[in-house]
């Protein structure tokens, strides 16, 4: 077994993580970046960061992940990033041509204390930002919160540098989808037109990490939310934010900025959390929910009603970022399931406030960590087991160790497909959750069943 | 797509074969703001010690270094898995600040607690070396205080490429070098330097070995055991593939324990017959070795040559794009590609020396582009104007070339079967076979664009 090193017995752990259920932040802004159309990402830090980042973005999404990086050798550690930002923005923009840089830094160019600012602001000095091109930044330093404070950083960024106000409001609004699949992003999207919603969503990675084979490669996909756009938010009525830790920041900052107000919700997967959002959408907007929509929950509800008797108290463990779990816990409540162990690798204290009064009136007790990892998780499964495990790829140890179905959601999924053509958002996003779910607990009925109560029909 | 510039600071780093003069820079610094498909030292470091399967390996800094690197490689083992976690002290802004060796001390000493490791590697990542940790101090009390050996693995990211990384997981695996009883070893043994155990290549290797009567004394490191390392220095040859990461632990080793070592390569059929014949060859006072080595060639060509044949004649005039770390490896490649009729039209390497790449050009035919750290636009760039049909690279490279409808190859940490050895030799001209070959490529075009349907 995979994981034998892992005790049943828990002990507080301070100096050490095992098994982590987060990465660091960088890749979560070079993720937000790809969301915005012809725009680089680039690594302020050692050349190690952008190829880790790479890879971990084209293993999940099969997809190239295009970035590039500052390349720090000792002397830039030493004497700071400056000559290697300005060189690489004009290499950049030289052959890359993109429309924009957007900087992300590292833990090496937080520490020597690289001014991104000051040093985007000489590369234009000297010319090497061509007219009509921009670099952005965010400030990413990997010892500080994980891969979703990395993407809400970079949000903000894109808001820092591009959000204007002419003064003439607009009847759009804002959306920032959070940390979620380009399937997601572009059934956010479809919702928004069916309801009739004017918006802007940024950033918007569908097209970008989702797109078609054409026998072409091509640096920049079609995709991604335009600098137009971007300009254009702080006229916008309002700002929806879908997850606090991913979106709340930049959302904030339109409203604190430009005044747009804003309004914070849970990521819409499952059927309250996604109830919300349209509720939502139809009181910001003063519409009524179009039929088609109704329509969709209400085949979700007939899911759910028609195999009730399956979910009933089934035990799940999560792991993965806040805003997803926070989400899938509602949605595993309404299925009347018991959401047991819950886990996120991400720090921050609203995380345990918000499952815990989610929770408060449940019979039984839960274990809910921030900053806890999968090793944590495990053995809490050891000492309570569950019938359903859901979480990203590495969760698979877990689930063969201890024989638990598994069901994948998150970042990353390296031995999957599917998850960035199918979305789970929404109402279409729930009825597949719920497919994947029931396949798991039926699958388990048929294999673990005596042959002599071996059912056709389920 | 053709007519992309390049990089001017790029263009020493690009040779088209029949060009004069040939003066190729390499082992160069990546230049800042190219799309690199490289690596960092700490990279360099892990991939070289992560297979010593009984060993501690915890990852000193923020957890991303740990989480990239959490059982990427499909170095396989045999008996322990502990390398297969992901220890991380995972530095918050405190100890930024205040450092870290508090955090190490207590990580460690718990760990070993626990785990009882045989030894332990403490990777410093870049941030240890702008703050300052005394990582060899912390480790040399928690080994005095545990009384296992405990080694700092200096791979600060920026401190050079990702070979300066294998640099300096050579020096950890030297200092249990020479550690350990050699009692018991006979004339006749090697060390198999260079090889890692993916998808199971080091127990094929090891396995032609025990058929020519040659004894193995360690593999470093696929499959490795920290006490096999320890007794390393018995054996009487060093037996080097893949130069980039194990060379200089064989220099090493030869400067201080006298053990001669000869270079191999185990890819495609040329090579690995020639790598048994060369240690056969070495202890030639035991002609038993060469009469058994022989025969065994015979059988494993026999075996696969058929076979072989049936792919060539398939996959004959084929052109081929090459884009690997180590260039060693992409010799070995240009002979399997011959062997099955195909031609190499691009060969490149992310840590090739100039040596090296005079031996790319010597093997290659007219035209073909010879490239020191490409980026994926030179490398899209090449594969339309040369016309590949098959790509051989690494994980990021896949989705370039299938976006672009070519088939591919992973010679790199996710090959899944085995690729060394005469029966690598036919994996990998299955998968050859199946990817260049294979119908998706045909499915690109619509019924509009003149398609056949049903």
């Amino acid at each position: 077994m995979l994981l034998k090193h892992t005790p049943v017995e828990i002990m507080e752990r301070k100096a050490l993580v095992i098994n982590p259920a987060k990465t660091c932040q960088p890749v979560g802004a070079m993720y937000a970046a790809l969301g915005i159309h012809a725009c680089m990402p680039h690594s302020h830090g050692s050349q190690g960061c952008c190829s880790y980042h790479r890879s971990a973005l084209t293993r999940h999404y099969k997809e190239p992940a295009m970035a590039t990086t500052s390349s720090f050798t000792e002397g830039s550690s030493v004497f700071g990033g400056q000559a290697n930002l300005v060189q690489a923005i004009d290499n950049i923009f030289t052959i890359y041509e993109p429309d924009i840089i957007a900087v992300h830094t590292t833990c090496l160019s937080e520490t020597i204390g690289d001014d991104i600012t000051q040093i985007s602001r000489k590369a234009k000095d000297e010319g090497k930002v061509p007219e009509g091109k921009y670099v952005i930044h965010a400030n990413t330093p990997s010892y500080i919160g994980s891969h979703v404070t990395g993407f809400a950083n970079m949000c903000k960024g894109m808001v820092d540098y591009f959000s204007e106000k002419t003064g003439v409001k607009t009847n759009r609004f804002n959306i920032i989808p959070g940390y979620v699949e380009p399937s997601d992003m572009e059934e956010i999207k479809r919702l928004l037109s069916l309801m009739g919603v004017e918006f802007i969503m940024f950033p918007d990675t569908s097209g970008v990490l989702n797109g078609p084979m054409t026998g072409r490669f091509s640096m920049y996909p079609d995709g991604g939310v335009t600098v137009e756009q971007l300009k254009q938010t702080g006229d916008s009525m309002g700002t929806l934010a879908l997850g606090e830790t991913a979106s709340s920041l930049a959302a904030k900052t339109l409203d604190t900025k430009f005044k747009v107000p804003c309004e914070m919700l849970e990521l819409p997967i499952g059927l309250s959390c996604t109830d919300a959002f349209i509720d939502t959408l139809r009181k910001a907007a003063g519409i009524t929910v179009p039929d088609a929509i109704t329509y969709e929950r209400g085949q979700m509800v007939d899911v759910i009603t028609d195999m009730h008797q399956y979910f009933y108290g089934k035990k799940v463990a999560l792991f993965g970022d806040p805003d997803q779990l926070i989400s899938l816990t509602q949605f595993f409540l309404d299925l009347d399931m018991k959401p047991v162990h819950i886990v996120t690798g991400t720090p921050g204290k609203r995380f345990e406030k918000v499952i815990r009064s989610m929770t408060a009136d449940l019979p039984y007790n839960i274990n809910v960590r921030e900053s806890g990892d999968t090793f944590l998780l495990h053995q809490w499964i050891k000492n309570e087991p569950v019938d359903l495990l859901v979480g990203n790829t590495y969760g698979k140890y877990i689930a063969r160790d201890e024989d638990i179905p598994f069901l994948r959601h998150g970042f990353p999924i390296v031995d999957r497909v599917g998850h960035s053509y199918f979305p789970t958002v929404g109402y279409k996003g729930g009825l597949r959750l719920l497919e994947k779910v029931l396949d798991l607990l039926l699958d388990r009925i048929d294999r673990d069943a005596k042959e002599e109560s071996f059912e056709l029909v389920l | 797509m053709s007519n992309i510039s390049i990089l001017k600071e790029r263009e020493k780093q690009i040779y088209h074969k029949g060009e004069e003069p040939f003066d190729m820079v390499c082992e160069t610094k990546s230049t800042a703001g190219a799309v690199s498909q490289r690596a960092c030292v700490f990279c360099g470091s892990r991939v070289v010690l992560y297979p010593v399967a009984d060993a501690l390996h915890l990852v000193h800094g923020p957890i991303g270094c740990a989480a990239y690197t959490w059982d990427i490689r499909g170095a396989l083992s045999s008996g322990p898995e502990l390398h297969r976690k992901s220890f991380s002290t995972d530095l918050r802004e405190r100890q930024i600040i205040f450092g870290g060796e508090k955090q190490l001390y207590h990580a460690l000493a718990a760990l070993i607690d626990k785990h009882e490791p045989k030894a332990a590697f403490v990777y410093a990542t870049c941030i240890v070396g702008i703050i300052g940790d005394d990582v060899d101090a912390v480790c040399r009390k928690v080994s005095s205080e545990k009384g296992i050996p405990v080694i700092p693995v200096h791979s600060e990211g920026f401190k050079g490429t990702k070979k300066d990384g294998y640099k300096a997981a050579c020096d950890a695996l030297f200092t249990l070098i020479g550690t350990g009883s050699i009692e018991g070893i006979g004339p006749n043994s090697i060390n198999i330097l260079g090889e890692f155990n993916i998808g199971g290549e080091a127990w094929m290797i090891e396995e032609y070995y025990k058929k020519m009567g040659v004894e193995v004394v360690s593999i470093m490191t696929g499959d490795s055991r920290v006490e096999k390392i320890k007794r390393s220095h018995g054996a009487r040859l060093n037996v080097v593939q893949c130069s980039g990461s194990m060379l200089q632990l064989a220099q090493m080793m030869e400067k201080k324990f006298g053990i001669p070592y000869i270079r191999v390569s185990y890819f495609g059929m040329e090579d690995t017959a020639r790598a048994l014949y060369d240690v056969a060859s070495h202890f030639h006072d035991n002609t038993d070795i060469m009469d058994r080595t022989k025969a065994l060639v015979k059988e494993e060509v026999d075996k696969i040559y058929p076979d072989i044949q049936v792919f060539k004649s398939y996959l004959k005039g084929k052109r081929a794009a090459i884009y690997v770390g180590g260039a060693f490896k992409a010799f070995s490649l240009i002979k399997a590609l011959k062997a099955l009729g195909m031609t190499t039209i691009l060969a490149g390497s992310q840590t090739g020396n100039s040596e090296d790449y005079e031996i790319l050009r010597d093997m290659c035919d007219d035209g073909t582009v010879i490239l020191d750290d490409a980026n994926p636009l030179e490398l899209s760039k090449y594969i339309v104007e040369k016309k590949a049909d098959l790509f051989i690279g690494g994980v990021k490279e896949r989705p370039v070339a299938y976006k672009m409808g070519v088939g591919f190859c992973d010679h790199n940490h996710e090959r899944k079967t085995p690729l060394a050895g005469f029966q690598g030799m036919y994996n990998f001209a299955k998968e050859v076979y199946g990817t260049v070959k294979s119908p998706v490529w045909s499915l690109l075009k619509r019924p509009e664009d003149g398609t056949k349907t049903v």
